[in-house]
């Protein structure tokens, strides 16, 4: 028996001292003890500002949209029976920054704060939905990767063709951190804003996690064992549309750690995905934290992108599983 | 006395008939033979007897009630599904895939209490896998995953099963291991439906025979009355040899 209790906590307090740490990192050179009484609500004005309005908020939105990617990217492994699946891989985050675009490229930002998480939301949804109805008529999971793939592919072609629209160079540059994703400047409006859905997508999903392990034994031997399939597709796809649709609305599409935290997870929790959600979303929150200090750490004339160094990180993890997958089943 | 009941069920997918009015019933302590050839509509009849699959006409019942009405977790407490795609997606413990069993009783595995921590042991020890339990299943062979199954369905306690060709695959020992489990749960007031290919091992264990053909119940009753040449040669067009419940087959009719 391997409860699942002792990874959380571990992960839980490795969250905190990252994001302590990223408050101690900076272009403002400040000691720990001025940081740490910042935190707490003391030390003077100035420090409490950059503590508060710009370190804290970049390392929490890095967190939370960690975390909806690592809950979703193990909700769908344990909704499609595969390791491979993700927001990223099905299409999910690109469908969504480019709702997110299209929204802010068409300028209907003016109308309310609330439609840039609306619209990536109402994106993910789609490309979720699209991705689950086919896994109800195709019982090939190779099918439905390439499914996610052309959906991936032609967000990116819509992309690309809203690029080539932009009306200014801002507009252009709004789109590519979109694209590539970046947790740079957010403010805890910002989270405000993507905090409600992404939190509430997370319940959602939590909800759905004995579901995902019923969901072991194949569809039809889970409706068997008692499960209300239709009720946990649905559930699953709105609580990773929710919580995917947020995280993009917050940081841009970011890959691939959907895949990798419920990969290093999955062999402390005996393989049960319904105990893998809660860790893997907390690890993802973690990893993003540290990939985003290392990208402020890495000298260099243009900050590198949070999504860029996720994806050179996370993309041979995909290969490294796909191929070893393939290699035990044959 | 929990009962399944079919009369005059029937199920058309797009324009075929895949199950034509058929009535049967299933009673806790006997064990039925569903018999016929591949296509014959036997997966169809037993997904559409439980309600898992919406039928076109007739009615089933499962306990009393319309098997299509009741909650899922309902059904899986009054009967057990094994269906014929037994896969397991996860490289999970045996212990864990037994206790996927307790599903409809609530119970999360790696944490089970109780009830179900009995039940999933009782179900190990009935399909001879205590000694496996903690081993992962894409380690086992596959008279081992049969059992694992088997103990899976056990383990939730329903008063009948309905199983899918369950020693498809296996070699003739692990063949009669499965049948001797599935009697076992029959002597113990259980009833079971199972799915046989192997008419042999179907005339050797269970009280009742129904053969299936194109949709249709065309014979039913105890091996005695239904087993003959004739019926292999309608059934299943082979040419056999019948000698009391013991079957030899000769060749394609």
């Amino acid at each position: 028996m391997t409860p699942s209790a002792p990874l959380v906590v571990g992960f839980a307090a490795a969250t905190v001292l990252a994001l302590t740490a990223a408050c101690l990192l900076g272009s403002t050179p400040m000691g720990t003890e001025r940081v740490l009484a910042a935190l707490i609500g003391g030390g003077d004005a100035g420090d409490r500002l950059v503590v508060w309005e710009i370190r804290f908020p970049r390392a929490l939105a890095a967190f939370l949209a960690g975390s909806a990617l690592g809950a979703s990217g193990a909700a769908l492994q344990g909704l499609l029976r595969n390791p491979l699946a993700e927001p990223g891989v099905l299409g999910v985050s690109a469908t969504a920054s480019l709702a997110a675009t299209f929204f802010l490229y068409y300028g209907f930002i003016s109308v309310s704060a609330w439609g840039l998480p609306v619209a990536a939301i109402a994106g993910a949804l789609a490309a979720t939905a699209l991705i689950a109805f086919a896994a109800v008529h195709t019982r090939s999971i190779i099918t439905l990767i390439l499914i996610g793939i052309g959906i991936a592919s032609f967000a990116g072609a819509a992309m690309s063709l809203l690029m080539n629209l932009a009306p200014h160079p801002y507009a252009l540059s709004d789109m590519i951190n979109w694209m590539l994703g970046s947790v740079a400047n957010r403010s805890l409006d910002d989270i405000a804003l993507a905090a409600p859905f992404l939190l509430s997508g997370l319940v959602v999903l939590y909800g759905t996690r004995r579901g995902l392990a019923a969901l072991t034994l194949g569809e039809e031997a889970a409706a068997g064992v008692g499960l209300n399939l239709p009720r946990q597709r649905v559930a699953t796809v709105l609580g990773a549309g929710l919580s995917t649709g947020a995280s993009v609305a917050l940081a841009g599409a970011i890959g691939f750690v959907g895949i990798v935290a419920p990969h290093i997870v999955r062999p402390w929790v005996a393989h049960d995905p319904a105990r893998s959600l809660v860790p893997s979303a907390l690890l993802a929150g973690l990893l993003l934290v540290l990939a985003d200090i290392g990208v402020r750490l890495i000298p260099s004339e243009q900050e590198l992108r949070l999504g860029v160094v996720a994806a050179l990180v996370g993309a041979p993890v995909f290969v490294w599983i796909a191929v070893r997958r393939q290699a035990a089943r044959d | 006395m929990t009962e399944l009941i079919a009369t005059d069920l029937t199920l058309r997918v797009g324009r075929a008939t895949l199950v034509d009015r058929v009535s049967f019933c299933l009673r806790p302590g006997e064990l039925v033979a569903l018999l016929g050839p591949n296509g014959a509509g036997k997966s169809s009849l037993l997904r559409a007897s439980l309600g898992l699959q919406k039928r076109s006409g007739g009615t089933a019942t499962l306990g009393g009630r319309d098997s299509e009405r009741l909650s899922q977790v309902a059904r899986a407490r009054l009967v057990s599904f094994l269906p014929q795609i037994r896969s397991i997606a996860w490289p999970n413990v045996v212990r864990d895939v037994v206790a996927l069993g307790r599903f409809s009783h609530g119970a999360a595995i790696g944490s089970l209490r109780g009830a179900d921590r009995t039940a999933v042991e009782r179900a190990l020890d009935a399909c001879d896998l205590l000694h496996l339990a903690n081993r992962r299943c894409d380690t086992l062979s596959g008279g081992e995953l049969a059992r694992l199954h088997c103990a899976r369905a056990f383990a939730a306690e329903a008063p009948l099963l309905l199983a899918d060709e369950p020693v498809g695959g296996l070699d003739p020992l692990h063949q009669f291991r499965v049948m001797d489990i599935t009697r076992a749960f029959v002597d113990r007031g259980g009833g079971a439906l199972i799915v046989l290919h192997d008419v042999a091992l179907a005339a050797r264990y269970a009280h009742r025979l129904l053969w299936m053909k194109e949709g249709r119940i065309v014979a039913h009753g105890t091996p005695d009355q239904t087993l003959t040449a004739e019926r292999l040669a309608a059934i299943y067009g082979v040419r056999a040899c019948v000698d009391g419940l013991s079957v030899a087959l000769e060749g394609a009719a």
